[in-house]
């Protein structure tokens, strides 16, 4: 499979605090890639060089193995020069889907679905809204696109993202934490829909702390740890027989209380 | 009978003024604010440095001195005469507008970031991310902080009557002084202002609870 | 225009607007603080579960927020003393207004800060047995203090530009020193240019200080609410 996305030595920090230390990770296209990690290795930052929220200080971001930006001389690691145009382009293509949803609280769920489309696309708006209301559908909330994000619970509302970031016809899906500010109840199905884009074809790279949802939906696992990657493989290999201390270490925080008759990765979002 | 009669026609048009002279300033430093309150936004110093020593100067000089300035000082400096009231609109403006401004840069500081964030995911632009997502929002926001300034300008248009505008404070003590009846001229010119202003504070009230419920 | 700037007068006049500046300075710290505890009180009365308490307390507070300090002022200097039948000094007037004026924003500012309090530390205190009043001297109001005092000291900014209101009935502040010398010099513009500097200067430099407080108290793990 051709390669949709790559970082290459990525590194970026706020200050003198250093979060991704020279990262390397290349997504191909249809590949659904998870990435683990503690709080504070780097994770959340990654995903935001990605589509570069937030600008890298060091590295080199491929988008279909072309390379974003232009870099200021002819050494392998080149500082970057970015112009907002082309990096307004690139987000336009990599989809995003937030923590805390940011939905925009003053337009109706249809009307943020299409509001990227009609701004930034220049589609029509009967375009946009035929599009925004065939999205609905797919993530189960066709009878709420009048209503308004304050209105909505908040599975309903992270859909209702996502639908917003798919109406972009994105060739990427970044998701960071999408279920992590969520009642327990409703995390599965928000879940169901990625693992839906994933049989599609789409190509996702996930941060995440449902286990059960790793095992099942990704292809790869990555783990993170300092800005770095620490170790990555097949779900299997990762979350069942870790080959590295850390991983392990993480591993047994997240298991710790198991219900006795259940294993640690049987997943609320099997049914 | 008839001398009430001709007190309340006096007194009318003199309410008539003080509210000539808010929506004057009004109708001013709202354009002003906004323009000001965007330069101290900009991303070019060169707008924002003046926008910043604006604000920190016309908030920071009391009207009743601005008011004095521009009446007494500022008519040496240009070629023409200044009226009491164009002296008493300009300081009021100029004061109302630099509060105005301050409000507007708060109104878009109070947006969170990740509404930023999701506009910039969908590849918008800084223009549309503003004039589509942070603005409207703000703007919102901002509504009671701009009414409470608007009821703060309408209590302040009083100070017109210094320099002896006929406002509805200069009419209450130019009747009390001439008639010598103070206790009721200057009560009952406290409950006009008070029936003006009251269900403005009423509606702020309003307001504020509105948007603390949309916050929250 | 063609104008030639003349700073005699003010150079002769140094001690005048110092003392002038001196009278604003007493003015407005005086009436603050007087309006401190009046406001403390106003506040509780506002929370207080008797209708009729809060309900008249709301009533003041709406009526300083509703009237220009002006006529309360004129009121104060030119009505008061008829209905007592004393004599009211310009300074007893212009105290008189500001204190009370203070109080009825201090009141709002106390009950803002009050409501703002998180219910759970009500009930953390509830929950140890203390009663209404242990819990708010104890536990409540020196967290809420703490985060009221930038908007105290804002608020005070706000009193010392309105304590040039006491100009007009002649007690001699800053803004009435100007306008003295002024009329006796016919030197407006450098006097009047002068004094609003004054005004500024001094007014930036509280804006500093409480700015600078600010970010102590919230380095300190204090949230201000605004």
């Amino acid at each position: 499979m051709p390669e949709a996305i790559r970082a290459e030595k990525l590194f970026k920090s706020f200050g003198d605090q250093q979060v991704l230390a020279g990262i390397d990770l290349s997504v191909e296209v249809g590949e659904t890639v998870v990435v683990l990690g503690a709080s504070g290795s780097g994770k959340s930052t990654l995903l935001r060089c990605m589509n570069f929220l937030e600008l890298p200080t060091g590295g080199r971001i491929y988008l279909h193995g072309n390379l974003v930006g232009t870099p200021l001389g002819n050494q392998a690691d080149a500082k970057m020069k970015y112009a907002e145009p082309n990096l307004q382009r690139v987000r336009a293509k990599v989809g995003m889907v937030f923590q805390h949803f940011n939905l925009f609280p003053h337009m109706s769920v249809l009307h943020n679905i299409m509001e990227g489309q009609v701004t930034v696309l220049r589609r029509s708006r009967a375009q946009a809204e035929s599009r925004a209301r065939e999205l609905l559908a797919k993530v189960g909330l066709a009878d709420k696109a009048d209503s308004y994000p304050a209105n909505l619970s908040g599975g309903q509302q992270q859909r209702t993202a996502i639908a917003r970031a798919l109406a972009m016809d994105p060739e990427v899906m970044l998701f960071d934490e999408v279920t992590s500010a969520l009642d327990p109840e409703l995390v599965g199905e928000v879940l169901r829909v990625m693992r839906a884009l994933r049989e599609e074809g789409m190509t996702m790279i996930i941060v995440t702390h449902e286990l059960g949802f790793a095992y099942h939906a990704a292809d790869r696992i990555v783990f993170m740890d300092a800005g770095r990657v620490y170790e990555e493989g097949h779900p299997h290999d990762i979350l069942i027989a870790p080959k590295r201390e850390r991983t392990r270490q993480f591993l047994e925080g997240h298991n710790q209380f198991r219900l006795p008759e259940a294993g640690p990765l049987v997943a609320s979002e099997q049914t | 009978m008839q001398y009430a009669l001709q007190l309340a026609g006096v007194l009318a048009i003199g309410a008539l003024e003080t509210v000539k002279i808010a929506v004057m300033a009004l109708a001013i430093s709202l354009p002003v604010g906004l323009i000001v309150g965007a330069g101290r936004y900009s991303r070019t110093r060169y707008f924002r440095w003046p926008a910043a020593a604006f604000v920190e100067t016309f908030r920071n000089i009391p009207v009743l001195v601005s008011i004095m300035w521009f009446f007494f000082a500022f008519p040496m400096l240009v070629p023409f005469e200044i009226s009491a009231y164009a002296a008493a609109v300009l300081a009021l403006s100029l004061n109302t507008s630099a509060f105005f401004a301050e409000i507007f840069r708060a109104g878009i500081q109070s947006i969170s970031p990740g509404q930023w964030d999701g506009a910039r995911a969908l590849g918008m632009s800084y223009r549309d991310q503003m004039r589509r997502i942070i603005l409207p929002q703000a703007i919102r926001r901002m509504v009671p902080a701009f009414t409470n300034r608007w009821i703060e300008l309408c209590k302040l248009t009083a100070l017109a009557s210094t320099i002896s505008y006929q406002e509805l404070m200069y009419t209450t003590k130019m009747i009390a002084n001439a008639y010598y009846n103070p206790v009721e001229m200057y009560s009952v010119c406290g409950l006009i202002y008070l029936a003006i202003i009251y269900p403005m504070v009423r509606a702020t009230y309003r307001l504020e609870r509105r948007a603390a419920k949309e916050t929250a | 225009m063609d104008y030639s700037w003349n700073f005699d007068i003010i150079s002769r006049s140094w001690d005048l607007l110092l003392l002038g500046l001196a009278n604003s300075v007493y003015l407005t710290a005086a009436s603050f603080v007087l309006g401190l505890p009046l406001g403390l009180a106003l506040a509780l009365a506002r929370l207080s579960r008797r209708k009729a308490l809060s309900g008249l307390a709301g009533w003041y507070v709406d009526f300083f927020r509703a009237t220009p300090s002006l006529v309360q002022l004129y009121w104060f200097y030119f009505a008061l003393p008829q209905i007592l039948n004393v004599q009211i000094e310009p300074g007893t007037a212009a105290l008189l207004t500001l204190t009370l004026l203070s109080s009825a924003f201090v009141a709002e500012i106390f009950r803002g800060g009050i409501a703002s309090l998180d219910k759970g530390q009500w009930d953390g205190a509830r929950a140890i047995g203390m009663s209404y009043a242990q819990a708010m001297r104890r536990v409540i109001l020196p967290q809420a203090i703490k985060r009221m005092i930038p908007i105290f000291l804002e608020r005070a900014i706000e009193l010392f530009k309105t304590s040039t209101i006491a100009s007009v009935i002649s007690f001699p502040e800053l803004l009435f020193a100007a306008q003295d010398l002024a009329a006796r010099s016919y030197r407006s513009l450098e006097v009047y240019s002068v004094v609003a500097l004054i005004f500024m200067v001094t007014l930036i430099s509280l804006s500093q200080i409480t700015r600078r407080l600010e970010l102590r108290l919230a380095r300190s793990g204090e949230t201000t609410t605004s």
